[in-house]
């Protein structure tokens, strides 16, 4: 890390600026976590007293219970589909708004919009539009009877779910993408045209290759968020069904330990949770420090 | 660029029109079906104008949600929030970059790692603080052995609840560490000339260039925590600490059966639920913006 050659010397006042912040992140951050791992290889006995400790067993659980594996399974689909979905709109949105024809300020300012809502206020907007017997999508059970229903159908309300967030995600890519764009120096495809290469021969072979970094950004950041803001969109659209179609990580780990009050259960659930967004932002820290630039 | 492209200059203005279709259309159906009346919004399918009932609706919901004092307790935990981030990352970044002793590295690493996790992932751990924010310190000084007894701070059912856990994270930290970072040494070799110290250097001369740093910070803070929803849903039981985005789960038309489902009531709350952030960010996203993408998530 660089410092600065200037500096003060008073480490009295040194510690005192920092302190509350790192009383903060002790007391709901360490202290917690730390707890969770505690908690994650004990038991507490069903008549009280003190917990015993256990080992593996709550991950021997936790890993032989096939709604865990379920849950861990729709997590990645709905993490992995809205992810794509959302960077494959907000991609394209940028290219176009990058080539900067007129007007492009005002596409730019109202495609932002999306990304100030609630996660569960996308749930209830996207539970109305895509309700079965209201709304719009309703009109395919006027043609086809029965056909749309994510209240019954699993998969439907996984296309629900995926769509809301890839939905709410657009905007965030979007404002990357373009900012990954215009960092490409304008002579480079200045280079391009000279030589002939057409606008869109420009995006693929220029403007894409070029964004790889920002690509690689976007993947983690996705799919981490994905875990985060699926509980406001699964508890307001669906609860977790129907029988557990779309019972994601975060929205189980929930249920099990709030309802359910076995904690450490959830805590075992949740240390392998963490340990999985750890894994994901490491590859991502790792990746960042070689991260290409062009100016 | 050099070129003229008129075919694809119109295919870019569809694409572009079709990307605003479906960026704000879900937006406009939330609106539209708030200003219609319970048998109008359940016609399939729903009409794309709005209706006349707006000023009812909202009235309605604003009643029945008590929308008042929770669109207040939202605010107090959205202000809190961003004022606690504001001031306490300032003072954190100003201690590791301006101050050198050997814990700095340490403070700094220990600070960088909180990014890693957001709330929702360590949420079940978080919540067994919440009921007595002490209970660290009283188990260590059990630990060391001391016998003095820490009173209990239950943080459920409060504005400290809902905002201090929020407030533990790297994101502004960092802003400021980075900011800081680009401040010219020039400016503090002058300063120590001419004889100030650490605290007025900070306040006169680092804090005034931070200012549109802070208001970066002060927007997506805003948003981030007026949007909190499961973190409010644990930590308040008594209603009257409720926020808005909570409320939304109290306005789905439920599965209950023989409830109608009345979602020109529920869209009403929806809207007013968004509204504030959407505000902030329309408002001000040219800071939000700046702020999103220099945080060194």
């Amino acid at each position: 890390m660089s410092g600065k050659r200037v500096t003060f010397n008073q480490l009295w006042l040194a510690i005192l600026l920092i302190l509350p912040q790192m009383l903060l992140v002790f007391t709901f951050f360490y202290w917690p976590a730390g707890e969770a791992l505690f908690w994650a290889f004990t038991l507490e006995p069903p008549f009280g007293g003190n917990l015993q400790w256990v080992g593996m067993q709550n991950f021997l659980t936790v890993f032989e219970d096939p709604l865990y594996w379920n849950s861990v399974q729709r997590s990645l689909l709905f993490g992995l589909s809205s992810t794509a979905l959302a960077m494959l709109f907000g991609a394209v949105l940028a290219l176009f708004v990058d080539r900067q024809l007129t007007g492009y300020k005002a596409f730019r300012f109202l495609y932002f919009w999306p990304y100030a809502v609630a996660a569960p206020a996308v749930g209830l907007a996207f539970r109305f539009i895509f309700a079965p017997e209201a709304g719009f999508i309703s009109a395919i059970n006027q043609w086809f009877p029965g056909l749309w229903n994510p209240a019954l159908d699993g998969a439907d309300a996984m296309v629900l779910i995926v769509v809301a967030n890839a939905w709410s995600m657009i905007a965030y890519n979007f404002i990357f993408f373009l900012a990954g764009l215009q960092s490409i120096p304008r002579s480079l495809l200045e280079a391009g045209a000279m030589d002939g290469a057409g606008v869109l021969r420009r995006m693929r072979d220029i403007q894409l290759p070029l964004m790889a970094p920002t690509v690689f950004f976007l993947v983690v950041i996705n799919i981490t968020d994905s875990f985060v803001n699926s509980f406001g969109i699964v508890d307001i659209t669906t609860g977790g069904g129907p029988s557990r179609a779309t019972d994601l990580m975060v929205f189980k780990i929930y249920s099990d330990g709030f309802k359910g009050k076995d904690y450490s259960l959830a805590a075992a659930q949740s240390i392998v949770l963490m340990l999985l967004v750890v894994a994901l932002t490491f590859i991502q820290f790792r990746y960042v420090e070689r991260r290409i630039h062009y100016t | 660029m050099v070129e003229r492209t008129p075919i694809l200059n119109i295919v870019t203005h569809l694409i572009l029109l079709a990307g605003l279709v479906m960026l704000l259309l879900p937006l406009w159906i939330v609106f539209v079906a708030s200003t219609h009346d319970f048998r109008t919004v359940n016609t399939v399918p729903m009409p794309l104008w709005p209706g006349r009932h707006l000023i009812e609706n909202y009235l309605f919901t604003w009643q029945q949600s008590d929308f008042g004092p929770k669109m207040l307790n939202s605010l107090v935990m959205a202000m809190g929030v961003t004022i606690g981030k504001i001031v306490i990352a300032a003072l954190s970044a100003y201690s590791i970059v301006y101050f050198r002793y050997r814990l700095r590295m340490v403070f700094f690493w220990l600070i960088f790692i909180t990014l890693m996790l957001p709330l929702e992932v360590r949420i079940v751990p978080t919540y067994a603080v919440a009921a007595n924010a002490l209970r660290p310190y009283q188990e260590i000084l059990n630990l060391l052995g001391l016998s003095l007894v820490l009173p209990e701070w239950s943080l459920l059912n409060s504005y400290a609840g809902l905002i201090l856990p929020l407030i533990a994270t790297a994101t502004g930290t960092f802003l400021y560490r980075q900011f800081f970072l680009t401040v010219p040494e020039e400016l503090a070799e002058a300063a120590k000339m001419d004889g100030s110290g650490p605290l007025r250097f900070f306040w006169d001369i680092l804090l005034p260039l931070s200012k549109t740093n802070m208001a970066a910070l002060a927007t997506i803070m805003f948003v981030y925590s007026w949007n909190q929803y499961l973190w409010p849903l644990l930590v308040v039981t008594d209603p009257s600490y409720g926020t808005a985005v909570m409320q939304l789960q109290r306005i789905v038309p439920g599965p209950l059966f023989g409830e109608p489902p009345r979602w020109h009531i529920a869209m009403a709350g929806t809207l007013i639920v968004m509204l504030p952030p959407l505000l902030v960010v329309i408002f001000m996203q040219r800071w939000f913006v700046r702020g999103l993408i220099s945080q060194d998530k």
